[in-house]
């Protein structure tokens, strides 16, 4: 098709190698792998209110499938993602939320800042009202 | 003036974004303290089950549910893009589906606790 035409247009090869070209595209790539982990284990938990829903005893299977050793594996690397993902985030909002005062703006760093403590609060908050110590 | 549906999908992303960095990782640490047989008290079924039958946590919940599923949907989408899918239309439908189907079925389950 494209032989027959007079012109060739040129049509950018469309690759994924680009990933590896540089470190600042590989870490791009790893947060936006964030995602997978963060929809999967949200998955998880929607079939964990199935069982929630279905009884104690379905509810006791869920908690037994968390123990299976890959579903382990999966909640460790997922706990490394989400931490990754809000660290990502975070050091974002002084470029999303800037906060102009008179002429110039809140420094980057107690914008960044303050989202960091913000999230050890509710971390806490929740490890807290969950019982978790 | 040009339209855009931009905002929609683009919205609930950042609003995703933003509860998923805030929650996610103590919620993921939750599950994993009950994986090594240390479950917090609140994964107790009673309390569980007492807790998700107030209307409050059920609307709590699916709004959990539906900004997390539908921030990762649009990462999905925008990676399988940056990896050279062009097909950006079907990648939409599905991934953006997926997390209507998902808040969808946790509605469900909610309402039949």
């Amino acid at each position: 098709m494209a032989e027959k035409l007079s012109r060739r247009p040129y049509l950018r090869p469309v690759t994924s190698e680009w990933i590896f070209r540089h470190p600042r595209y590989l870490r791009y790539m790893v947060r936006e792998f964030s995602c997978l982990f963060i929809g999967g284990w949200t998955l998880l938990m929607v079939w964990g209110l199935k069982q929630l829903s279905e009884g104690p005893a379905a509810w006791a299977v869920f908690l037994e499938v968390l123990k299976a050793p890959e579903i382990i594996v999966f909640h460790v690397l997922a706990l490394a993602f989400a931490v990754y993902h809000s660290i990502t985030w975070f050091n974002l909002t002084p470029k999303a939320l800037p906060l102009q005062i008179g002429d110039g703006f809140m420094p980057d760093a107690v914008i960044a800042g303050a989202h960091f403590a913000a999230w050890a609060a509710v971390s806490l908050a929740v490890l807290y009202l969950a019982g978790a110590f | 003036m040009a339209r855009s549906n931009k905002p929609i999908v683009w919205g609930p992303f950042a609003a995703g974004g933003t509860l998923t960095a805030l929650l996610t990782p103590a919620l993921v640490l939750l599950t994993l303290l009950a994986a090594f047989g240390h479950a917090p008290e609140v994964l107790a079924f009673e309390r569980l089950h007492a807790l998700a039958s107030h209307w409050l946590a059920k609307v709590t919940l699916a709004g959990v549910v539906f900004l997390s599923l539908w921030s990762a949907a649009h990462r999905l989408r925008i990676t399988c893009y940056d990896l050279g899918i062009r097909a950006d239309t079907v990648v939409a439908t599905l991934v953006y589906a997926g997390a209507l189907a998902g808040t969808g079925a946790s509605v469900l389950y909610l309402l039949r606790i």
